[in-house]
């Protein structure tokens, strides 16, 4: 075993070599993460700087108190959101990576243009969105004021608002994912497709038979990290293009919170927006922990010990 | 069979077309809205918010007017500090750990690998509040309460670092990396062992070996890493918005939103070369790396 076999021997050198790292997950990483936990048994103010020591008050009122029809409704907004952003968004990468992935001339010119988006933010991918579904000045109301005689309010109605973060969410991703699906489209040998395409298998077989499994990895790996982008991630996005907003319609009991804000979102709003509750954010943070950890061990259970989230921590 | 084979290979020219066609629009889908921010851009103030979309002249108009006015050439400068100092430090912690935990002798040494991975369910955004205390607060002012502190870890954290406004609080937190370790571990576990014996006899140092043989042969992993890590730094957003007040210590990405709100009514103009601005550092750093991003990481079957 190459464990049991080290090259060096000097421990100094070897703790040396692994203190900075240690020493930074450990104050910045385990530290402020235990001390989400006890921020959430505390009321702690921002902007007073007060605290004090309420036990598990915080997460009754999360989950049984007045704010509770609030929590549920952001944390099933989260659940629709991200399942929305996940199935979408993965399946328009995957068919545009198998575009791409085709014989055809200029293929290398066609796989440039989409995956250069790769680079794009969260934020920027708001900005641009913001301005094209502009009410009165944006392109997309320009054009159909000029087809349709019509100019939706696009971040007034909820409806609309939800629709269209879920929209600029998917567009922003789509880079990061044709990546991976044509790194893996590529390590596909063509003579399978070849074979099956001999036995007599046409386009729709030979993609459910033949592709979609060899992919299945791929796409388990990008699951993984699309629901951490949606969770997480796009928090950028929202908090230029709708600020959590519009309220949603009563009429399907949505009206306790906006209807684009997330989980993450909301712990920003109670502990940095108006009023400063750290504690009460401090327990939304306590969720959300449990919640990647949930989502960590599902990963590592069905896929095998080899799996990580890309960029992250 | 033969037949089939070759139609296989050379499509018909229907087929062919329909293909270039789809592929068309999906580019045009992909980077159609940068494409919109790009013209606008370009265009003169009373053109922008028009539905006119023909490229103007006045690009570096706009480009000149959102970096000075606007403050975007302060927050590119910021951004460019932090993302490379982030991307350096965390590429070289995660080599030497990396390093640390696949050629020496480390007692405990599975749990102080799972200590590192475990972190991988810590992300930051979750962690801000947290964290906030700690970056923000007071240092302690005595030697005393400093050990007070240390004393007693579970209580509300009554000292920091005073970080808030400076570059400190968006670099330091982020130095190190579970993902990064990881990779490097891997990558240096498929390395034949005898290569670090060779060295060895050669009268090679551990520093010697870390520079002359694992650097080289590590170049995709570093590329990778460095890829993931600057796009990553450069494009955060939820920690600086929160640590940072100060407008002359904020992010490009937080930026945007303050050139956003600026004055009564957003110059969109302004805002799309701020946008475009933005977007090209990570943009050449993955074009550059990205030979070394597809070797190192996507293709690799560690992920």
């Amino acid at each position: 075993m190459r464990e049991g076999t080290p090259v060096f021997r000097s421990r100094t050198t070897a703790w040396l070599l692994l203190v900075p790292t240690l020493v930074i997950l450990v104050i910045f990483l385990y530290y402020p993460a235990a001390q989400s936990f006890v921020l959430s048994m505390y009321r702690s103010n921002l902007i007073l700087g007060t605290r004090k020591f309420i036990g598990l008050d915080n997460f009754r009122e999360l989950f049984t108190g007045l704010l509770a029809p609030m929590y549920r409704q952001v944390v099933l907004q989260s659940i629709v959101f991200s399942a929305a952003v996940v199935i979408l968004g993965l399946a328009i990468s995957m068919a545009f990576a198998m575009l791409a992935n085709q014989k055809v001339t200029g293929a290398r010119f066609y796989r440039l243009l989409l995956i250069w988006p790769f680079a794009l933010s969260p934020a920027i991918a708001g900005t641009i969105f913001s301005f094209l579904f502009n009410p009165q000045v944006g392109a997309v109301n320009h054009f159909l004021r000029m087809t349709l005689g019509i100019a939706p309010r696009w971040l007034d109605n909820p409806i609309l608002a939800f629709s269209l973060v879920v929209g600029a969410a998917i567009w922003k991703e789509l880079g990061y994912n044709i990546v991976f699906y044509l790194a893996a489209l590529q390590n596909i040998p063509g003579e399978l497709n070849e074979a099956a395409a001999i036995d007599g298998a046409n386009a729709w077989q030979r993609f459910r038979s033949v592709t979609l499994p060899l992919l299945s990895p791929m796409t388990f790996f990008l699951v993984f990290t699309n629901v951490a982008y949606a969770f997480f991630e796009v928090f950028g996005l929202i908090d230029i293009l709708t600020k959590g907003g519009p309220v949603g319609p009563s009429a399907l009991h949505l009206d306790n919170a906006g209807l684009t804000t997330t989980m993450i979102y909301r712990m920003y709003q109670d502990g940095f927006g108006g009023t400063g509750s750290l504690g009460f954010a401090g327990a939304q943070g306590v969720v959300l922990l449990f919640l990647v950890a949930g989502i960590t061990v599902l990963q590592f259970r069905y896929g095998g010990r080899n799996v990580h989230y890309g960029g992250g921590s | 069979m033969a037949t089939r084979t070759a139609s296989a290979r050379q499509r018909r020219p229907k087929t062919r077309w329909l293909i270039h066609l789809l592929l068309i629009v999906s580019c045009l889908v992909v980077t159609g809205p940068i494409l919109f921010a790009l013209i606008k851009a370009t265009q003169p103030t009373t053109q922008v918010i028009s539905a006119s979309l023909i490229p103007g002249a006045q690009l570096w108009h706009n480009v000149s007017n959102a970096w000075v006015q606007a403050d975007l050439g302060i927050y590119m400068r910021n951004s460019f500090i932090i993302a490379f100092a982030v991307t350096f430090g965390k590429t070289l912690f995660s080599l030497m750990a990396g390093m640390a935990l696949v050629y020496f002798r480390i007692p405990f040494k599975p749990v102080v690998f799972g200590f590192i991975l475990l972190t991988l369910m810590m992300p930051t955004q979750v962690l801000i509040v947290g964290l906030f205390d700690l970056v923000s607060k007071q240092a302690p002012p005595t030697w005393q309460a400093l050990f007070s502190w240390i004393a007693h870890p579970l209580a509300p954290t009554p000292y920091g670092f005073n970080w808030s406004n400076s570059y400190w609080a968006i670099i330091v937190p982020f130095l190190a990396s579970a993902t990064g370790v990881f990779l490097f571990r891997q990558h240096f576990m498929s390395i034949p062992l005898s290569l670090a014996d060779a060295a060895k006899i050669d009268g090679a140092g551990p520093l010697r070996f870390l520079m002359s043989i694992l650097v080289p042969m590590s170049t995709n992993t570093i590329g990778a890493l460095a890829v993931i890590q600057f796009v990553y730094v450069w494009n955060q957003y939820l920690w600086p918005l929160v640590i940072i007040r100060r407008t002359d210590r904020q992010v490009v990405q937080v930026g945007l939103n303050l050139i956003i709100s600026q004055g009564q009514d957003t110059d969109w103009g302004l805002v799309m070369a701020g946008a475009i601005v933005a977007l090209i550092p990570p943009l050449i750093v993955f074009m550059l790396l990205q030979e070394q991003f597809m070797r190192g990481f996507a293709l690799s079957s560690e992920k």
